[in-house]
């Protein structure tokens, strides 16, 4: 058969443009003859290749076109690969959903942990110091406004704590027999009413000196049911304590009086302050205005603040500005018998018994 | 879904040769791949090379009937065009770490293997048609490739009849075919 004939007949069949009778006739043909049937299957391919060559040749061209024409357009260019900025945009578009997520959790995560600081850390007032005075919650004053009825009731008809909200609570110390106690400034600052108490005592109290710088404040217990104490057994140490030196307090961190002791671990206060000195104790809320004994019985400092950043890190106002405090006030007429204990009187004591005698003397001061 | 559409349509507009669409996908990605490269080495003249032949594979793609995109034409036509740029920095020794942004990426290995299949076929071809001369190529092109009628052709390239243009076309077919397959058996 003519080569080209044969050729013909392929194609015609393959593009299915011959009649039913002859389709018959060369699907016959292709049955018996391998060759032929060899034919038909390379000719297949091969104008397939064909026509892939021919479509990809025309879509090179075309793409080629798109290009030239977008460039005219300026649709794209050579210089605007900028594309950071839109990686950045699209990088947004396809995680926002994510990051909305992500950002959520870290957020509800942030509000946990401020919020178990908020339950566990010391509580905040003033930069890295805190003042050691108890900032008391409206919900214990409800609860001591509550008790205090309570009280007014069933045992002292005739309790001296007034009905308004406590502001704070703190420690205080005689200085004088009279009834003349120091403290700090922050504990009865803003107050209108102070009440010490002592062993379950309590006296109406009212502040007769104020030295902000040093966080001092003096007060006056008056108060019919007071009675003066004839010797204080502390005195107040003149020169200054040195490094390493034992020292301890008594202060009102709870209801009742609690014992602590340290040492000196700098000869200066926050930030170099020389007015005032560094301690190693441990130290809480409350504990504000309470007297720092060394261990002979004398008295050091005034316990004011302690550092939130650091562990036991407390800080006292030096004892020698209460006597300044005594001096500035014995120019007036009113105080000029105020008498500051120099002497003490347990210097061999051991600590136990220290403290029985010292007890009497630690007064736990709440501010109205 | 509309998303989804969308790209369907551009796909099949791409396999019937729409300039228009095929105007949407290049304006719509070539910005992505033309950052990509000229961060990594590359020339704008690169991008458009390599973007076209990506184009070229998603366009053999959308003729396929059993294909599916299963992913946006966008990461589609990035991680083929990031391949083969990687692939030709590194036959260039050129290779470093690449620079680039958060684009998703799916696997083409398939895409590159084909394509190179492709590529290899193309080049075959269209050094027989080279060697074929004319008018032979351009006969072939007519009936062939843009599909003429016989009787137009053989009025375009002045045969007496179709007859005689077609048996003039099959002596060029069976010519090339054996320029075609001699580069085979080299």
């Amino acid at each position: 058969m003519d080569d080209l004939l044969l050729l013909d007949k392929v194609e015609r069949y393959l593009r299915n443009e011959m009649n039913e009778v002859e389709k018959t006739e060369f699907e016959l043909l292709r049955n018996n003859n391998p060759d032929i049937d060899q034919l038909v299957v390379d000719q297949h391919a091969f104008l397939n290749q064909l026509e892939k060559y021919g479509q990809q040749k025309e879509m090179k061209h075309l793409l080629h076109q798109t290009h030239s024409r977008l460039l005219e357009q300026n649709l794209i260019s050579p210089a605007a690969a900028p594309a950071k900025p839109a990686t950045v945009i699209e990088f947004w578009k396809r995680y926002k959903r994510t990051i909305a997520v992500a950002a959520s959790i870290a957020g509800v995560t942030a509000l946990s942990i401020s919020a178990a600081m908020q339950l566990f850390a010391p509580k905040a007032s003033q930069g890295y110091l805190q003042n050691l005075s108890k900032k008391v919650n409206a919900l214990e004053n409800r609860q001591n406004a509550q008790n205090q009825k309570i009280n007014q009731l069933i045992t002292s008809p005739n309790s001296k704590i007034p009905e308004t909200e406590q502001l704070s609570a703190g420690t205080s110390f005689l200085i004088d027999g009279d009834g003349y106690l120091a403290t700090n400034f922050h504990v009865i600052n803003e107050a209108s009413t102070l009440v010490v108490v002592n062993n379950g005592h309590e006296y109406i109290a009212k502040t007769v000196y104020t030295d902000v710088t040093n966080d001092l404040a003096i007060l006056k217990i008056e108060d019919k049911d007071w009675k003066s104490v004839s010797h204080l057994p502390y005195g107040i140490r003149k020169n200054n304590a040195d490094l390493g030196e034992e020292l301890f307090t008594l202060g009102y961190p709870r209801n009742t009086i609690v014992y602590n002791r340290g040492y000196l671990s700098a000869g200066t206060g926050y930030n170099d302050d020389s007015l005032s000195i560094q301690l190693s104790i441990s130290a809480n809320p409350g504990n504000s205005g309470g007297p720092v004994l060394d261990k002979n019985g004398n008295i050091i400092g005034i316990l004011s603040t302690r550092d939130r950043q650091s562990d036991a890190v407390v800080f006292a106002t030096k004892a020698v500005n209460i006597n300044k405090a005594i001096e500035e006030m014995r120019k007036n007429t009113e105080f000029k018998d105020l008498q500051i204990p120099s002497k003490t009187s347990i210097r061999n004591m051991d600590r136990v018994d220290q403290i029985k005698k010292l007890q009497d003397c630690v007064f736990m001061v709440k501010a109205y | 879904m509309k998303e989804y559409s969308k790209e369907r349509k551009l796909l099949q507009g791409l396999a019937l040769n729409d300039s228009r669409d095929i105007d949407t996908i290049y304006r719509e990605n070539f910005g992505l791949v033309q950052t990509f490269i000229t961060q990594n080495n590359g020339t704008f003249d690169d991008a458009r090379d390599v973007f076209q032949e990506a184009m070229l594979v998603l366009y053999e793609k959308s003729k396929d009937p059993e294909f599916s995109l299963t992913c946006q034409i966008k990461t589609y036509l990035y991680s083929i065009c990031r391949r083969l740029w990687l692939k030709r920095l590194q036959q260039q020794n050129r290779y470093s770490h690449p620079v680039e942004g958060f684009e998703d990426l799916v696997p083409v290995e398939e895409e590159i293997e084909a394509k190179e299949k492709l590529d290899n076929d193309f080049d075959t071809m269209e050094n027989a048609m080279r060697n074929l001369g004319e008018p032979c190529k351009s006969l072939l092109e007519a009936f062939y490739i843009q599909k003429k009628q016989m009787v137009d052709i053989a009025d375009e390239f002045g045969y007496t009849n179709a007859d005689n243009a077609k048996n003039q076309k099959y002596k060029c077919l069976m010519r090339l075919k054996k320029l075609f397959f001699a580069q085979y058996s080299k």
